[in-house]
């Protein structure tokens, strides 16, 4: 046997995939099976078209490789950043962003904590706000145009990786994406209903164009927002 | 069976299996019939090996 | 006896070696490890001074990490290892190339193909925002198809050969193409929005949240354990004793270190993931196996090192030879510290702070960067045919110079991630958290300015060796005193 592995190069090929196969599937698969992987809880829903489009703009900058979005479940962390992070709030997350590194502060709750206008000023030159910060400036944003064609595509795309977007949802992409960033659009109470505690404001103070900016904003704005951690109780099973 | 109590089994009985694969390998590889045959394969890179040697060396 | 039967003898003795292929992938290397060496550099300069930013967004820290990270593993990293593998699968077969140097010619410059795309695709933003995984699909299916025609050349070549014996290096080479092309298809199921009229440089990840974190690391780990640890170690097997000039310390360990490796490797995904929204069990599992993977880690380095047992004045007169075996050192040091770092209690700590940087630093200036270099001076006289390297003196200048720099960079990211990961976690007398967040990104300052430095005496060391390299390969010899003559000529008296 052994010498045949030796002298046979398929078979020493074939033998070294299920070796180096086996540890991945035993933790990989029951990831997809056991029930317990994911907590039950009441709030989650896929993004709004803008919060969507936020999303990719934070992936697109590299925003994960300075910021974590996992709070662990330490007295420091909980205090400084807020209930520890849950399962089910990534759960429409494509591709996560948990992170591994904070350079800069934990996001995962970031939501509601600093105003709008705290957050523009803040990405256009954190200096300004935070005078010892080390994050690199993005005034770019505030001038970039948003480009709302490609939402729907983006949103039938995640419909097909398993996030549960409605017709209803696809059909009104770019209304409710321009809706968000208008509080006094005709469509910002259905696009409310359609995306339960979405924050509708004029995030970066100038209504007449739906900028970069105000993705970014939106979507910092709704993190952490959507599960109601106070009534989540832990179970035994784990976290 | 579903893939829980395979899961569960798998998790519980690796040490087993674990140790049963590693002993046969290390009977394998220490194995007094096997030793000369490893110091040959162990040689044979310098077989042939004019004008391949380390640049440091007699050329 | 004929003039033709004897040239045709000669032939099945020695077949026709493809070397200007190797040649490419050597300078190819060189020029991709110098080019992800100043990435690395400035973006840690921005660290320190976050003026150097620019606020332009093709120059931002976000997008130019990964091209830091692609450059020196896939790029520097992925040539050097495609060129030795290929290098040392034709030696150790007494074969040539299957498929040919036109094949081989494909496969090198596809292969510069896809470092191309990649790169310029993380300066305008296309990212699929997972780490080490960034390029978008249609670089994943470029990829892809080089690396099958790797497989095909290199796993064609042994199964030509007429050795019967397949030397370990190649086991460990073909693990590491084996496995990466698994965790590569694995980690990079997509689906692209142009399906829908999106746009085409974008596509969404088939994996969410937890099961995407999962998945994320179980190639982000493997990558360092299949394409950074066992590819190198092929390296190691096949470079190390021929430098030495001396057989592999114990092949029969070399056996047990492959197997252990291979099966262990794996299983260690999840300590990156330590106290996360991941399942319990799957860290304690992760955990387990990282520990354990100290066994076969500290094998393979005294499988290497020993192999100068009885020869060590060697060390003392080939700097070349001190640049594999203080490689192989590194690997034994990181390898350590790896395992204690996936201790839970240990990781609560290091996890998210720049202790993390450090290690994987050691890992990659100290074991791969180390051990590049040292091939690299193996193969640069054999392959353009020359008597000797340029000049031996500046070989130990270039050891000397990177590994101080290695040692600044270590040692600063030690401190200031053991500092930072304290200061998240200290309280004062009232019970209030002592420090806010950026009084920590405050106290990294100096640390910062040390790492960059650092950084920065190993680019000089890279540059000292291209030039050494470039004179070596026009063929110029340096006039000098050899190194370590008094010691070597007392101890032949």
């Amino acid at each position: 046997m052994q010498t045949l592995l030796e002298r046979n190069v398929v078979l020493l090929s074939i033998v070294t995939l299920i070796t180096a196969a086996i540890g991945g599937l035993v933790q990989l698969v029951p990831l997809y099976t056991m029930e317990s992987t994911i907590e039950k809880v009441d709030g989650m829903r896929p993004y709004s078209p803008l919060e969507l489009a936020g999303r990719n703009i934070y992936v697109r900058e590299g925003c994960y490789l300075c910021h974590s979005q996992m709070i662990r479940p330490f007295r420091d962390e909980v205090e400084r950043y807020g209930h520890y992070s849950l399962a089910a709030e990534s759960m429409y997350d494509h591709p996560f962003q948990w992170g591994s590194k904070r350079t800069g502060p934990d996001l995962a709750r970031v939501g509601g904590k600093y105003s709008n206008d705290w957050h523009v000023a803040h990405l256009i030159n954190p200096r300004e706000v935070v005078p010892e910060s080390i994050m690199p400036g993005y005034p770019f944003l505030a001038g970039r145009e948003l480009s709302t064609k490609t939402i729907a595509a983006d949103m039938q795309t995640l419909r097909v990786v398993g996030t549960p977007y409605t017709d209803d949802q696809i059909k009104n992409a770019e209304a409710d994406m321009l809706a968000q960033a208008n509080p006094n659009a005709d469509g910002a109470e259905d696009t409310e209903a359609r995306y339960p505690k979405a924050v509708i404001g004029n995030f970066d103070g100038d209504v007449s164009v739906l900028t970069e900016m105000d993705a970014l904003v939106a979507y910092l704005q709704m993190m952490g927002t959507l599960v109601d951690t106070t009534s989540y109780k832990t179970n035994s099973d784990g976290r | 069976m579903d893939l829980m109590t395979i899961t569960e089994l798998a998790r519980s009985a690796w040490v087993v299996w674990l140790t049963l694969i590693f002993a046969s390998i290390l009977f394998w590889a220490f194995r007094p019939k096997n030793k000369k045959r490893w110091e040959d394969d162990a040689m044979m890179i310098f077989k042939n090996d004019k004008g391949d040697k380390g640049g440091h060396a007699h050329g | 006896m004929s003039s033709a039967s004897l040239a045709s003898s000669a032939a099945s003795d020695t077949p026709t070696y493809y070397d200007d292929l190797i040649k490419k992938f050597v300078i190819a290397a060189a020029f991709w490890g110098l080019a992800g060496f100043l990435a690395g550099d400035l973006i840690a300069w921005q660290l320190a001074f976050p003026v150097l930013n620019l606020d332009l967004e093709w120059t931002t820290f976000g997008r130019l990490r990964p091209l830091h990270t692609s450059a020196v593993i896939f790029a520097f990293g992925g040539n050097i290892l495609i060129g030795s593998s290929l290098y040392v699968v034709q030696r150790t077969c007494r074969a040539s190339l299957f498929g040919g140097a036109g094949l081989g010619n494909f496969i090198f410059w596809g292969y510069q193909l896809f470092i191309v795309l990649a790169a310029t695709g993380y300066l305008l933003g296309i990212t699929q925002g997972k780490e080490y995984a960034e390029p978008e699909w249609y670089v994943d299916l470029w990829l892809t198809v080089i690396w099958v025609l790797y497989l095909v050349q290199f796993g064609g070549t042994i199964v030509k050969r007429s050795e019967p014996h397949i030397y370990v290096a190649n086991w460990f080479f073909l693990a590491f193409i084996i496995t990466v092309a698994m965790l590569h298809l694995g980690n990079n199921a997509t689906v692209p929005t142009l399906f829908f009229g999106g746009e085409f440089t974008k596509s969404y990840i088939v994996w969410a949240g937890v099961q995407d974190a999962m998945t994320q690391w179980w190639y982000g780990h493997n990558a360092v354990g299949f394409f950074l640890t066992a590819g190198f170690l092929g390296m190691m097997y096949y470079f190390v004793p021929k430098q030495a000039e001396r057989p592999v310390y114990s092949y029969r360990l070399s056996v047990i270190h492959f197997w252990a490796l291979t099966f262990l490797y794996i299983w260690a995904g999840p300590h990156h993931l330590h106290y996360t929204a991941l399942p319990d069990w799957v860290q304690t599992l992760g955990m387990t196996f990282s520990v354990m993977l100290w066994m076969p880690s500290w094998g393979g380095m005294i499988n290497g090192v020993m192999t100068l047992s009885g020869a060590w004045h060697k060390l003392r007169t080939d700097p070349v030879l001190r640049f594999m075996v203080a490689s192989v050192g590194f690997y034994g040091m990181s390898t350590f510290e790896g395992p204690l770092m996936s201790v839970k209690a240990v990781n609560s700590l290091s996890h998210y702070t720049d202790w993390t940087v450090g290690h994987v630093h050691a890992g990659a200036l100290g074991w791969n960067a180390l051990i590049s270099f040292g091939v690299m001076y193996f193969l640069v006289p054999v392959l353009w045919n020359r008597e000797r390297l340029y000049s031996l003196r500046l070989v130990n200048t270039h050891f000397w110079v990177s590994t101080i720099g290695i040692v600044l960079y270590i040692a600063s990211m030690w401190v200031s991630g053991i500092m930072q990961g304290l200061m998240w976690r200290t309280y004062d007398s009232l019970g209030f958290l002592q420090y806010s967040f950026i009084e920590t990104v405050e106290a990294m300052h100096p640390y910062y300015i040390i790492r960059a430095t650092g950084g920065l005496l190993f680019i000089i060391g890279a540059v000292i060796m291209i030039y050494n390299l470039w004179r070596t390969a026009r063929g110029d010899i340096r006039d000098e005193a050899p190194i370590g003559l008094d010691t070597q000529s007392a101890a032949a008296e």
